[in-house]
């Protein structure tokens, strides 16, 4: 019933936003929608009632944690986003071309809802096929958000993403087809089912499977060489939606991975999918150290820093044992602080209209100081710097491959975690240092004063920290129960 | 019976030859509507299974792939006012050829394979394969963005080819869904297509460069 709730209330609220003209009412349905969402999804950590519409939608352990991280992030998102939109109009007042039937605002909060509702469809699906459905549905709803801003870039990042990841899912829908057909038709696709029925699955039929669907997620998480579509969606998009695609959305990539994982480690296929994800983990990593050593433009390096981040969700699962426990700390400390980093990227970018690192100097030396503090802090949780959770999956990840004697991997994965620092500090600290720009008192006013503009990526900041310091128990063992399932 | 199930596959695969060589956009949708019915009608061939949920499931793959689609195309492509293909990567005579290389491909992709109840024909999961290979392959290489929605239906028809030769019917419901993805999928891609014309004047995707890493020194985007 909760599942149920989670998924149809944010859609229905999407479609009223659609037709609500009031602005004032529409994000006010937009935050409370949020905190109902984070509410509800509170109470099932203690309370799972049985669900009613069949098996089909349910929450296990992994989906309770992707669903609590999906709903903070959301409601961060809808505040900061709420007040971006405020003052966007408020800039933009006279500006605005021809009053259409639907603003542009009404676009956009129904599609942030029903881009909430399709992931917590992806997180609550037991049924492969419907979680397949959802995945798609993210994709669908969250590219009229890319195209916001209505500039040529945005239209084309807008193209890129919707074709990419429309054929990457289409790849997994194949993908899907290969598992039933290795289920011999039996029953259904059930996850619980399947994973009974496990040691029974045609192997080859299931290998062929995992592969396609790893490509087809892959494509949407953002792997390798599959994530041509994340930089450009990234960097055009408005950095609420830029924050959730980031931390959200890659995470319900993810899930999908992990469920046919799931599967395949019950069919005695751990060690064949193990080599991919290590294989394809490490290739994000290099090749996000790669692109983020000459970049230019702050949000493009975001984007790649999500690229290597979900090359370390990858690889840790591939290593088994502690590093899968590390990869789900990594996840939930990447998707905090990415998108706080984000949030505060859509400050500076409001402070000085400009995306290119060169024309952004000395943050820290003029009056957006909050901003560049912020923008500081954020750099040093997302390499990694001890008080952050990101350094406790990291760690757990070493630790995994210099007990299992994988030295070279050790090697190439230091290597490349510290080709990323060094390009990461030098931009960050080109930002932030040096002679200020001249700008005018109002634009720094604005990201400065907006009081959820820089309190939320603050408060995800800090969360980010205490995880690292203090991992709650209840979190503990439901991480600990999806460790057992995957690991050694 | 089996000689109708033969001459249907066949005439799946001589669509994805046709579609392959042929630079008239008209021509292009009006085939792919052709093999959607196609492939929709497929249970109604195979022998068994033919319950009400098939029975369903296979007209509103029809309207849907038979009518709306086409007719959505028909109108994307009034408002751009194009008719035809440039020229695409490697030229037509090559596709063609990569089109009968993705044919032999598939038989031999499907020689590995066992299945574990009989398919009414051998021909049909490499040609189901084949139209996948030949939607893939006609995204990548052609230049026009409505002739990557095409490919992109090409793929699903390949996709609902080899789901319906291999599966009996499935959950009414997760297909209705299924069903539904691919037209919202299909609705959004014409709009951002009605969007693109009138941004830029044109609907080629390799002219859609602006977005990239390494800038030239002397552009100075």
């Amino acid at each position: 019933m909760i599942a149920i709730l989670l998924i149809t209330v944010p859609f229905l609220t999407g479609i009223i936003s659609f037709y609500t003209h009031n602005d004032i009412v529409r994000r006010g349905m937009l935050i409370a929608c949020a905190c109902f969402h984070l509410g509800l999804s509170c109470v099932s950590w203690f309370w799972r009632p049985q669900e009613l519409l069949c098996e089909w939608f349910a929450f296990d352990s992994i989906s309770m944690v992707f669903l609590t991280i999906t709903s903070i992030l959301f409601l961060g998102a809808s505040l900061y986003g709420v007040q971006y939109l405020a003052d966007e109009s408020k800039h933009n007042k006279g500006v605005g071309g021809p009053k259409k039937f639907f603003t542009q605002e009404a676009i956009f909060s129904g599609c942030l809802l029903m881009f909430l509702s399709t992931m917590t469809m992806v997180i609550a699906s037991q049924q492969l096929a419907l979680l397949w459905v959802g995945v798609e549905a993210t994709t669908l709803a969250s590219s009229p958000l890319i195209y916001f801003h209505r500039t040529r870039r945005s239209l084309e990042a807008m193209w890129k993403y919707l074709l990419i990841c429309s054929v990457g899912i289409a790849i997994a829908l194949l993908g899907i087809l290969f598992l039933a057909v290795a289920n011999n038709n039996q029953s259904g696709m059930l996850l619980s089912d399947l994973l009974v029925n496990a040691a029974a699955l045609n192997v080859t039929w299931l290998k062929g499977a995992f592969l396609l669907l790893f490509v087809g997620y892959g494509t949407k998480m953002g792997i390798a060489p599959l994530h041509t579509w994340l930089p450009d969606a990234h960097s055009e998009a408005p950095s609420v939606v830029s924050a959730l695609l980031s931390g959200a959305l890659l995470n319900c990539a993810f899930l999908g991975i992990l469920r046919i994982y799931q599967i395949c480690v019950a069919a005695g296929l751990r060690e064949f999918c193990q080599d991919i994800f290590i294989l394809f983990g490490l290739l994000s990593i290099l090749l996000a150290a790669v692109f983020i050593l000459r970049q230019k433009d702050y949000k493009r390096m975001l984007a790649y820093s999500s690229v290597e981040h979900m090359g370390i969700m990858t690889l840790g699962l591939g290593l088994g044992g502690w590093a899968v426990f590390g990869s789900f700390v990594n996840m939930l400390g990447h998707s905090l602080t990415k998108a706080g980093l984000f949030f505060v990227a859509g400050n500076i970018l409001s402070c000085f209209k400009t995306k290119k690192i060169c024309d952004v100097r000395g943050l820290l030396n003029q009056g957006a100081r909050r901003t560049g503090i912020l923008w500081f802090a954020g750099f040093l949780l997302i390499t990694g710097t001890p008080p952050s959770a990101i350094f406790l999956g990291k760690f757990m990840l070493l630790k995994e491959m210099i007990s299992q004697g994988r030295y070279w991997i050790s090697i190439l994965f230091l290597g490349a975690l510290g080709l990323i620092f060094k390009g990461m500090a030098r931009i960050f600290i080109s930002m932030t240092q040096g002679h200020p720009v001249e700008m005018s008192e109002e634009r720094i006013f604005l990201a400065e004063n907006s009081f959820f503009r820089w309190s939320v990526p603050m408060l995800f900041f800090i969360l980010a920290i205490s995880l690292g310091i203090y991992f709650p128990k209840w979190l503990m063992t439901s991480i600990e129960i999806i460790t057992k399932g995957l690991g050694k | 019976m089996n000689i109708y199930a033969d001459f249907l596959i066949i005439f799946i695969l001589l669509i994805n030859l046709i579609i392959l060589s042929s630079s008239r956009i008209r021509v292009c949708i009006k085939l792919m509507a052709v093999q959607g019915v196609l492939v929709a009608l497929t249970p109604f061939i195979i022998p068994h299974s033919v319950a009400t949920e098939v029975v369903i499931a296979s007209v509103l793959n029809i309207i849907l792939k038979g009518m709306v689609f086409p007719w959505l195309l028909f109108r994307v492509l009034q408002d751009v006012n194009i008719r035809r293909e440039v020229e695409p990567v490697g030229g037509y005579p090559f596709s063609l050829l990569l089109g009968v290389a993705f044919f032999v491909m598939s038989f031999w992709l499907d020689s590995y394979l066992v299945y574990s109840r009989s398919v009414f024909s051998n021909l049909a999961v490499p040609v189901a394969f084949s139209t996948f290979l030949t939607g893939v392959f006609i995204i990548v290489s052609r230049m026009k963005a409505l002739t990557q929605i095409i490919g992109y239906l090409i793929l699903e028809n390949g996709i609902y080819f080899f789901g319906s030769i291999l599966l009996g019917e499935q959950s009414l419901l997760v297909e209705l869904a299924i069903l539904l993805d691919v037209f919202v999928a299909v609705f959004v891609m014409g709009i951002a297509i009605f969007h693109i014309n009138r941004e830029f004047d044109h609907i080629d995707t390799h002219k859609l460069s602006e977005l990239k890493d390494y800038v030239n020194p002397q552009e100075d985007v």
